[in-house]
């Protein structure tokens, strides 16, 4: 029985090892300036409100930082999807020779420093003139998100019965019609999930849209560049801003998140 | 027929081609990019470059150093909160939810979260002043106490990324059959042997993924380092970067990035070779 306690009492420790230096930022981030500079501190905010968040938004670029996070993070979450799902569809319902392989050359991707892929493709980017778009940024995010878009949608597709694929060609359908009326119905929550994980990946990274850009800055990237010579409230705001859509996202994928990471260990 | 035999390669052929075109080239690229001179010919001049670097030992140092105090330090933490969750009556669900909200935070984002902490006016100066161990903030984050910067460091990676660790493990652990453990509890054995003679090696497999991504992953450790100590605590990915963005010169980067890579792919020889799995587990 105590021991039980015991257990209980470490699990709370760690809920609040997560959550107190979240709750510390965004303390910082609804206060004003004083209490940002106050010393010393309390645990609990002394004043909401809005200065520091809104001086954040009212910084030049930072709108537009955030509209570009957002652009890039959309072209990723489609190109990782559309290009990802077939091949998970692939990997799920047909043996083929090579299915080994391929599954070797995704694993294998995930084992590569950012670094040896965005100083080549920064200096070839320049040569193909899509240096500083949102669209080279968003071609580098895919290459992180689509191995793991590959690895979870085929396990999505996996888990549908390949007999409900084949009874609907026996009722007439193409394989065409049956994907489509049949399988991606059921794939949908799955599909969003891969969706979501792609764009949180994109609106993370920082080291690959830090180098590909000079003026069309995504927000990471808008932000680390200019943290030596911001001041703190900027920092504080920026770093909430930051982690809100990771809150989201792991609430809303939290079923998924055992084929999205466990799925390494197959 | 025909089509269909060739369908699954049609379905693969986009993403295999992406990946090359994003992987395997740029590696090449960057292998070409640090060895070619500005004249064109072969040369280990941007080695030697990076070598005679001021920063480059440090930052090697550093870099080694944060790969070998935050993985150990991870996956022992992850592997007791996997046994913990385990040994959970109530609430893991949310216990599980909450334990790996860390996973969708940016290394910029927890770089600045700890800088909150540790900054002159943060919150670990009001609690010392609070416990009356200093009376003016304590300068931490700065040039000359690099230690203290490599601890902020730690402490931040530690909080985000243990979850992605934990999340391997747990799956790994769902994977074992619950009557090994069972067998060896009929025979007498103590949790603590279950937990060394059964568990662990069955989770052998999951602890070598989860110790060859992190590893991985520590090695390129950037923003975290560039949030919380700028250029003062140097890294290896942080070093490619300046070089790149600050000096323009892609081929001293690039052999940055190759010694990045370079390290990653002996570590994970060394992973792979020490926990090699024994015969008899893999027939």
């Amino acid at each position: 029985m105590n021991l039980r306690r015991l257990y209980m009492v470490l699990a709370v420790l760690l809920v609040v090892w997560v959550l107190l230096p979240i709750f510390l930022i965004a303390t910082l981030a609804f206060s004003d300036r004083p209490s940002v500079f106050a010393w010393p501190k309390g645990l609990l905010p002394q004043q909401f409100s809005l200065e520091t968040i809104s001086f954040f938004f009212g910084v030049e670029g930072v709108w537009r930082a955030i509209r570009n996070s957002l652009a890039v993070a959309a072209m990723t979450l489609v190109f990782s999807v559309l290009l990802g799902a077939p091949a998970g569809y692939a990997l799920a319902r047909y043996r083929f020779a090579g299915a080994d392989a391929y599954r070797l050359l995704i694993l294998m991707t995930r084992a590569f420093p950012l670094a040896i892929l965005a100083i080549p493709l920064a200096v070839r980017f320049i040569q193909l003139g899509i240096y500083d778009t949102l669209l080279g940024v968003a071609l580098v995010h895919t290459a992180l998100a689509l191995p793991f878009a590959v690895l979870v949608t085929s396990s999505l597709f996996l888990s549908i019965p390949k007999e409900l694929e084949e009874a609907a060609w026996t009722l007439g359908c193409n394989r065409l019609q049956a994907f489509l009326r049949v399988v991606l119905p059921l794939a949908l929550p799955g599909l969003a999930a891969t969706a979501i994980f792609a764009f949180v990946i994109s609106w993370n990274e920082v080291f690959a849209a830090t180098l590909l850009t000079l003026r069309e800055r995504t927000l990471p990237a808008f932000l680390l560049t200019s943290l030596n010579d911001s001041p703190l409230p900027f920092r504080f705001a920026g770093g909430f801003f930051l982690i809100v859509p990771a809150l989201v996202f792991i609430f809303v994928i939290r079923r998924y998140l055992f084929t999205l990471w466990g799925i390494a260990s197959r | 027929m025909r089509t269909e035999r060739y369908l699954p390669y049609a379905l693969i052929a986009p993403s295999v081609l992406f990946l090359l075109f994003f992987f395997a080239w740029p590696l090449l690229e960057a292998l070409l990019l640090s060895v070619r001179g500005g004249g064109g010919g072969w040369t280990l001049e941007n080695f030697q470059r990076m070598a005679a670097d001021l920063y480059f030992k440090d930052a090697l140092k550093y870099t080694l150093l944060l790969a070998l105090v935050v993985v150990p330090l991870q996956v022992v933490l992850a592997l007791g909160m996997a046994m913990l969750l385990g040994g959970l009556s109530r609430g893991r669900d949310l216990f599980l939810y909450v334990w790996t909200i860390p996973l969708g935070i940016s290394d910029l984002a927890a770089g600045i979260v700890w800088l909150a902490i540790f900054t002159e006016r943060g919150y670990l100066n009001s609690l010392l002043q609070a416990l009356g161990l200093i009376e003016q903030p304590q300068l931490w984050l700065s040039y000359e106490t690099p230690w203290m910067i490599f601890l902020a460091v730690v402490a931040a990676e530690v909080w985000r990324a243990t979850a992605i660790v934990f999340v391997i493990l747990v799956a790994g652990l769902q994977l074992i059959p619950k009557e090994y453990s069972e067998a060896a509890e009929v025979f007498g054995a103590t949790p603590w042997q279950r937990f060394w003679r059964v568990t662990l090696p069955l989770l052998k497999p999951s602890l070598q993924v989860a110790l060859i991504l992190r590893t991985i992953l520590a090695l390129e450790v950037f923003a975290v380092v560039v949030a919380l100590g700028g250029r003062n605590l140097p890294v290896l990915a942080g070093e490619a970067y300046y070089w790149y963005n600050a000096y323009q010169n892609p081929g001293v980067a690039a052999a940055y990035a190759v010694v990045v890579l370079g390290i990653s792919v002996l570590a994970t020889l060394v992973y792979l070779r020490l926990m090699r799995p024994r015969q008899e587990e893999a027939a």
